[in-house]
């Protein structure tokens, strides 16, 4: 079984779930001795990451990798394209497309070429702006198609979708023989807004890595004050704004609490003029985006991780909070209220219920310690071993269906 | 001529007795109660929540089987069977569903059926406070007087909860006997057909529940992966009678709602019902016993000596359901630290209040034990999460508090 995988670079190189994603899937089958030949759009603009892990996806067994320069970034927007087409080095406009959509169809270009000359049973493309080097590669060789859907343009931008992304997701859709959606949730957007039949959509979850627990020095702020995180990006989907405005009611009721809000994103202007205009200018902290050890140490900080998204097909990181043995609020519209059970849940917008369940976790030392303790046991059992073979078993029923 | 065979075989010991307790409760289920209602009203209990499963239980259990009962009751002199209502089961009744209440009154009225002795609240009060017990047990006869006109002997324990030092309790409030879960980590070699009694209470005697044929009834009768399945009046009439020569009584103890609710009347359990005691009775050598009649004819073969704490509940038959995680600790501990200020306070609605909060459904809401796995406990949980079912309670203990301060500063002002 040999698979062309359009994917991503794995963490720290992508940031957010698609990275972490990719890289747990490909783990995943190289150890059940899947052919892979990963194909992944490279861009050395970002790299100079120090203090991190890089984990070399062609040191793994049954991984080839092919990297074909590219601007291309996981959950693009046509904006943040532009911006980082516009701060490149001058060479880089000769060659990069002039906008996102011009960058999807070069990358698919690309895509073809490799697609003609390998050999392999089944194409898989991780999120839209691989959809269409996927179908570039089924027509060259009209092997089956996989799209697997991380995320719709309704998540990212509520209920004003880009036509243009939309028109790209929903003819990757339709071209696929088969897709994953991460989660229930998403299954359920694919067919209420793109108009595909349930029977061809297969849910197969994320999961988490076991690794070694490692425990930080606790945090000086923690002598004086309780802790509440936000650790995502800084945009509408991810609810930031949600987060503030229940902090708002959590600090006039107890008074020693901050509220750190890990990440970037084009919504941090807007939440530190509120913060400002709340009178939570001392309350309200921002570490920027972190990577590597930064990322468990604001975990291990934090006495509760909030995920307030407005919209989140999976949420790895309500896995990575609980696995780091924080206690963990997340929104019932998230893939992963599907798969936890020992966290807190609300509704994005019940900024009241937030805050009220914000309270209970500060104000109750046995209700953080159970939620610890039967959190990260709970997040014990998940494998991205179990995610891969699922993955394995829709390869595998596509061949049988073309044999 | 069944009847003088049966006088016969009592007398060489060779007769085996059945004995039927059911179980009947339902505890005040709080509404998701804020923090931001703290303080501000004390409206903690969610009636249209209660109505509704009272209504749902009482017509599909209580009334239809009580029926069965009374028509059993009817049918065969020597049929006898034993209730135990909680207090809040009762109160609920009065509200919700008066014709139950009217059905069970009519089952007293046989002097067949014996209502037995429990804490009014369904508590946990007999490890938390021995007065509060007291108190609650002595409440809760008063009711079954009231009601069903009958002075109750025998004391079941709230989920069965038993050791030693209960038994001495119990023994010296008067009892002649008590129930308890034949656990075969404290029986060991013996079986639990026989009459027993504790190292600490020599004049009370213990009926232990036979878990095997019990659950037979209340877990496994629908069960259709169960090597059994389907189970019928005389393959279990069978089983019982297995135990003649080898035993005096066989104590079938279960929640009343084995009967419609958690065995639906589809599966067939009111026929079971209904055909079980003449399947029984076709074997010369079986009778039936209420948990009195069964104390007063046999006498104990051996005693038992028992320091854990042991109950009915889930493969471990200990505590863990209701005291297994920190929250529900936290919780009771915060519970009845609150009782002296409580019960000095001399308000009525408060202490009520406090009370119903001590039923032991509050606590069983919190469990995580087998949470991740998606068992039992969440098909009884009223709330979305034990973490929200803790939050709730805690929500109510804090109001609580503040009503007993205010009453407090009355005072002094």
């Amino acid at each position: 079984m040999k698979v062309l995988m359009f994917g991503w670079e794995f963490p720290p190189f992508s940031k957010g779930g698609l990275g972490t994603a990719c890289h747990g899937l490909v783990k995943g089958l190289s150890g059940k001795g899947v052919n892979i030949l990963l194909v992944l759009p490279s861009y050395d603009g970002d790299s100079q990451l120090s203090n991190v892990n890089i984990i070399a996806a062609d040191k793994l067994k049954n991984i080839e990798v092919r990297k074909v320069k590219s601007l291309l970034a996981p959950y693009m927007t046509p904006g943040e394209y532009l911006t980082r087409y516009q701060t490149g080095d001058s060479k880089s406009k000769g060659i990069y497309g002039r906008n996102l959509f011009e960058e999807v169809d070069r990358f698919a270009a690309a895509a073809e070429e490799i697609a003609k000359s390998e050999q392999y049973d089944v194409i898989h493309a991780h999120d839209w702006l691989t959809y269409e080097a996927g179908i570039a590669a089924k027509k060259v060789s009209h092997k089956p198609l996989i799209v697997h859907v991380h995320a719709t343009e309704f998540d990212r931008s509520g209920d004003n979708p880009n036509p243009h992304v939309y028109a790209v997701e929903k003819r990757g859709m339709e071209e696929a023989d088969a897709i994953i959606a991460v989660s229930e949730y998403t299954k359920g957007k694919i067919v209420k807004n793109y108009g595909i039949p349930a029977e061809k959509i297969t849910v197969v979850h994320n999961a988490i890595d076991q690794r070694p627990n490692v425990s930080y020095a606790p945090s000086k702020l923690r002598e004086t004050d309780k802790i509440v995180l936000f650790l995502g990006r800084i945009t509408l989907q991810k609810g930031p704004d949600y987060f503030l405005y229940a902090a708002n009611i959590v600090s006039k009721r107890i008074p020693n609490v901050k509220f750190i809000l890990a990440g970037t994103g084009d919504m941090e202007p807007f939440i530190i003029e509120k913060a400002v205009e709340l009178g939570l200018a001392d309350k309200v902290l921002f570490t920027g985006f972190l990577t590597g050890p930064d990322i468990d140490k604001a975990y291990q900080m934090a006495d509760l991780y909030v995920m307030p998204s407005v919209s989140e097909p999976f949420g790895i990181v309500a896995l990575e909070a609980m696995a780091n043995g924080t206690p963990t609020l997340i929104c019932k519209q998230s893939g992963v209220s599907e798969v936890i059970r020992n966290c807190l849940k609300a509704d994005f917008w019940d900024v009241h219920d937030i805050a009220a369940k914000m309270i209970s976790v500060l104000e109750h030392p046995a209700l953080k310690e159970t939620m610890q303790e039967e959190g990260s046991r709970e997040v014990s059992k998940f494998s991205w071993n179990e995610s891969s073979r699922k993955c394995e078993e829709i390869y595998a029923r596509l061949l049988a269906a073309r044999a | 001529m069944r009847g003088d065979l049966r006088e016969a075989a009592r007398g060489k010991g060779i007769m085996v007795s059945i004995c039927f307790y059911f179980q009947v409760h339902q505890p005040f289920r709080l509404r998701k109660y804020s923090v931001f209602d703290v303080g501000h009203n004390h409206h903690y209990f969610d009636e249209q929540r209660n109505e509704k499963e009272m209504r749902k239980i009482a017509n599909k259990c209580y009334v239809p089987a009580n029926a069965i009962i009374l028509d059993l009751l009817k049918k065969h002199p020597e049929f006898r069977a034993a209730y135990s209502i909680s207090g809040t089961a009762i109160e609920q009744m009065r509200l919700y569903a008066p014709e139950a209440l009217e059905s069970f009154r009519k089952l007293a009225l046989t002097g067949k059926v014996e209502f037995l002795n429990e804490t009014y609240y369904h508590s946990l009060s007999s490890i938390y406070s021995k007065t509060e017990f007291k108190t609650q047990v002595e409440k809760h006869r008063q009711m079954i007087e009231d009601e069903f006109g009958q002075t109750p002997k025998v004391f079941r324990n709230t989920e069965l909860i038993f050791n030693n030092e209960i038994a001495n309790t119990v023994m010296n409030m008067g009892h002649t006997a008590i129930l308890a879960e034949g656990v075969d980590r404290i029986l060991q070699w013996r079986s639990p057909n026989f009459i027993y009694t504790a190292a600490t209470a020599p004049k009370l005697k213990l009926l232990l529940k036979n878990y095997r044929l019990s659950d037979d009834i209340a877990f496994r009768f629908s069960e259709r992966s169960w090597a059994d399945w389907p189970m019928t009046a005389p393959k279990f009439a069978d089983w019982v009678s297995a135990a003649n020569g080898n035993g005096h009584v066989i104590n079938l103890f279960m929640d009343y709602e084995t009967f419609g609710e958690h065995q639906w009347e589809s599966t067939g359990i009111f026929d079971f019902l209904r055909a079980l005691p003449a399947e029984l009775l076709k074997h010369p050598h079986n009778d039936f016993v209420t948990p009195s009649e069964a104390a007063l004819r046999f006498p104990p073969a051996g005693e038992l000596d028992i320091h854990q704490l042991i109950s009915w509940a889930d493969v471990e038959r200990d505590l863990s359901a209701w005291l297994g995680n920190k929250m529900q600790k936290s919780a009771i501990e915060q519970l009845y630290a609150l009782e002296k200020q409580v019960l000095e306070s001399e308000d009525e609605r408060i202490i009520d209040d406090w009370r119903k909060l001590q039923t032991s459904d509050h606590f069983y809401y919190m469990c995580t034990k087998w949470f991740a796995d998606g068992d039992v406990h969440k098909y009884f949980n009223p709330y979305e999460s034990p973490y929200e079912g803790f939050i709730w309670y805690m929500n109510v203990i804090n109001d609580i508090k503040i009503r007993l301060n205010e009453l407090k500063i009355k005072v002094i002002a």
